[in-house]
């Protein structure tokens, strides 16, 4: 039973952690709110003072902020689309007792241990090349086109190799899940004449409930920033196809070493990703209270 | 067992403080062929000035951008000897964040830097950095897939016969495209080779006033040229191609021409990479017969921040990697052909270079032929050649690189991206207060 002194104690115990997380929060979001008012470019001294609101009107105005956050929210819902339902399908596969199963989820679950440029790099030269990429000879062996990928679907790329990257994480958690569903309520639904669909829908998907949402949150919190498979294939193009709001954020801060716009974006950012969250709480986040 | 740790400690300590008292300078350097090579041979330096140790901060070509810009910037101090391009030597210069090179010693020979590049490195006849290697660009082309053409390059070929040939030479049965051109955005991409070919089309980024230019036609020749050329004879996701890939694709054969950096000559005609080596020929970059051939220049350069606190060490070793006696070292212990290019007239000179490159003649001729003082027939308010510089070019270069690459690419039409990019363009200008 915690009486008040020991609750006392307990606030008084816990208060260093509590602190030195807020200041790493609130530090860094202070200053990016501070220099979003200022004048503020590295590469030009002679710029300095109060900006108003001239960097949010500014970065708010770039002909590729709508598109942007556009094209961020595509990609996080493309990739949640593909994994919740891909990751459920192989954790349901590979939860089967097969012949070598503990190397089938390793194998599965690698390509989560690949950096995003590594992967990224091998998805644009190896696989979704025109010319010497593997989708190109698959193409070519039917007789057909190559699709110039990054050219023609720029953002469905992106989506593509970015998914690749998160199902073995969708695939992880969601296998646990599994794992953890009763036998016996398994057999139980069978011997009173459940099909495998009316288990899949009245069984195993409520039971996989949390763990979806679990992997929606943070997927999503993930998914918003993606920025270095943009870069090293696309660098944002072509035009603004594959520009999204990170991608826009590095091309002020790191190409125009503009810190006053690049803050106001970042908290442009901030703002977009709470909306998010909000919508994503209200939608699945419920299913955590249970 | 814990004394003895406590000993080792100790002596490591001791032994820190020791090598502290020697000067110890830290250079950020990228991650490129020569400058590596350049780590591997400065024990001949440290052999010289026992009295300096070097630290190695070696990064990617953006990587290191940022991190040397934001150093600088913030006079962070952090680097003794950084190295940069010749678009940030006279931004830099200007903003006071550089040293400028008195101490070089006097046998350096500051008159046999290449003019071209000794210009770009200047401000107010003052040194404001000293080239490491330096290239511009030029034609590099299949000489069997050109006489197969029945063609003869001449020897100032025009974006006519360029067209011409590569349509001609395109066999895309077999796999070989005409020619191959950046197309990836970036304003070190597709916007150094754009910039360029606007020069020789008689075209500039802005006029005096600093409008940018393009709503005007030279913009719309040059682009509507380059699109139509990429189609007829150019690679499948042309619009995804940088150096890198192009050079892959040379050497494997499958592109006819290719317009691009000098210093790809040596890898195109290396037969342990390239299946083509014997078959390539050089010519210069293509002009439109008004003499101007894109006056493309870039080198890579050391320079001392005016925020480093070891200046007399650092232009020491800036003046050892920089002199004739480093491309001695290297041609004796790697051969001539590793040399770094471009910076010195003795390298051009020199009977053995001439003879150990077959690319020395070519590429010394497109380095002449490079103004960056006067990179447009027209006149402009700013210098530079495949890029201006001014700070913001960089952010700029890469928007309307962008918006480019979607015109390669089909998914925007050549007026549309033309729109969007003089939008941008005095969208940024003004903001940067240049259009008053």
């Amino acid at each position: 039973m915690a009486t008040r002194q020991t609750g006392t104690l307990a606030r008084f115990m816990m208060a260093p952690s509590v602190i030195l997380l807020l200041i790493w929060m609130v530090v860094p979001l202070a200053m990016t709110l501070w220099f979003s008012f200022q004048n503020y470019n590295l590469l030009d001294p002679t710029q300095t003072g109060f900006a108003g609101l001239f960097n949010y009107r500014f970065f708010y105005s770039d002909p590729a902020f709508f598109q942007s956050i556009w094209n961020t929210l595509v990609i996080v819902v493309g990739v949640l689309l593909i994994t919740v339902i891909g990751g459920i399908a192989l954790a349901l596969l590979i939860d089967q007792p097969i012949f070598g199963q503990g190397l089938v989820r390793i194998l599965v679950i690698s390509p989560f241990f690949v950096m995003p440029p590594v992967a990224a790099l091998v998805w644009k030269n190896m696989i979704m090349h025109p010319q010497y990429g593997v989708f190109a000879d698959i193409a070519k062996f039917f007789g057909l086109q190559p699709i110039d990928w990054f050219g023609q679907h720029p953002l469905l790329s992106i989506v593509i190799i970015v998914a690749w990257q998160w199902l073995p994480f969708a695939t992880l958690i969601l296998l646990t899940a599994l794992q953890s569903l009763d036998g016996e309520q398994k057999e139980a639904a069978e011997m009173d004449g459940a099909g495998f669909v009316s288990r899949f829908i009245h069984l195993t998907l409520p039971h996989m409930a949390r763990a979806i949402t679990v992997v929606i949150l943070i997927q999503t919190i993930f998914l918003l920033s993606v920025y270095a498979e943009i870069l090293v294939t696309t660098n944002g193009g072509p035009g603004y196809a594959s520009t999204n709001l990170p991608f826009l954020i590095y091309r002020t801060a790191l190409l125009g070493y503009d810190v006053g716009g690049a803050s106001a974006g970042g908290i442009i950012a901030v703002v977009l990703a709470n909306i998010v969250a909000l919508f994503l709480m209200r939608a699945v986040g419920k299913n955590l209270d249970k | 067992m814990k004394l003895r740790t406590l000993i080792l400690g100790l002596c490591s300590a001791s032994a820190l403080a020791f090598a502290a008292n020697a000067e110890s300078i830290t250079i950020a350097t990228v991650n490129k062929g020569d400058m590596v090579r350049m780590q591997k041979l400065t024990d001949d330096f440290t052999a010289k000035n026992p009295d300096i140790q070097l630290q190695w901060v070696t990064l990617e070509e953006n990587v290191l951008r940022e991190r040397v810009t934001t150093d600088i910037a913030t006079k962070g101090g952090q680097y003794d000897v950084v190295t940069i391009g010749n678009y940030e030597v006279p931004i830099w210069a200007k903003q006071g964040w550089l040293l400028s090179l008195d101490k070089l010693g006097a046998d350096y020979d500051v008159d046999d830097i290449l003019p071209a590049i000794r210009g770009g490195l200047s401000l107010d006849g003052k040194l404001y950095a000293a080239p490491f290697y330096g290239e511009s660009a030029m034609i590099m082309y299949r000489t069997d897939l050109m006489e197969k053409a029945g063609l003869k390059m001449p020897e100032k070929p025009t974006w006519e016969f360029i067209g011409d040939a590569a349509r001609k030479m395109t066999d895309r049965a077999n796999g070989i495209n005409g020619i191959c051109l950046r197309g990836k955005a970036g304003w070190g991409e597709n916007m150094a080779f754009l910039t360029a070919m606007d020069n020789s089309f008689g075209g500039r980024w802005f006029d005096e006033k600093w409008q940018p230019q393009f709503d005007q036609p030279e913009w719309k020749n040059t682009l509507d040229t380059y699109v139509k050329l990429m189609k007829d004879a150019g690679p499948e996701g042309a619009s995804s191609n940088g150096f890198n890939e192009n050079l892959t694709l040379f050497q494997q054969g499958k592109c006819g021409m290719w317009i691009d950096a000098t210093v790809a000559a040596s890898f195109v005609s290396d037969p342990k990479n390239s299946t083509v080596a014997d078959k390539v020929g050089f010519a210069i970059f293509p002009d439109t017969g008004n003499g101007n051939h894109g006056n493309w220049l870039w080198s890579w350069n050391l320079a001392v921040p005016a925020s480093s606190q070891k200046a007399d060490a650092a232009q020491k070793f800036v003046s050892w990697a920089t002199s004739k006696g480093y491309t001695d070292l290297v041609a004796s212990k790697e051969g001539w052909t590793n040399a770094p290019p471009g910076t010195r007239t003795s390298l051009y000179n020199n009977e053995e270079y001439k003879k150990a490159a077959a690319f020395a003649g070519p590429t010394l001729a497109a380095m002449n032929a490079a103004d960056i003082t006067k990179p447009s027939v027209k006149p402009v308010p700013y210098t530079g050649g495949q890029f201006v510089a001014i700070p913001e070019f960089q952010g700029l270069g890469t928007t309307v690189g962008q918006l480019f690459s979607a015109a390669l690419a089909g998914q925007s039409s050549v007026d549309d991206a033309l729109a969007a990019a003089q939008t941008a363009a005095t969208r940024e200008m003004t903001r940067a207060k240049y259009i008053k």
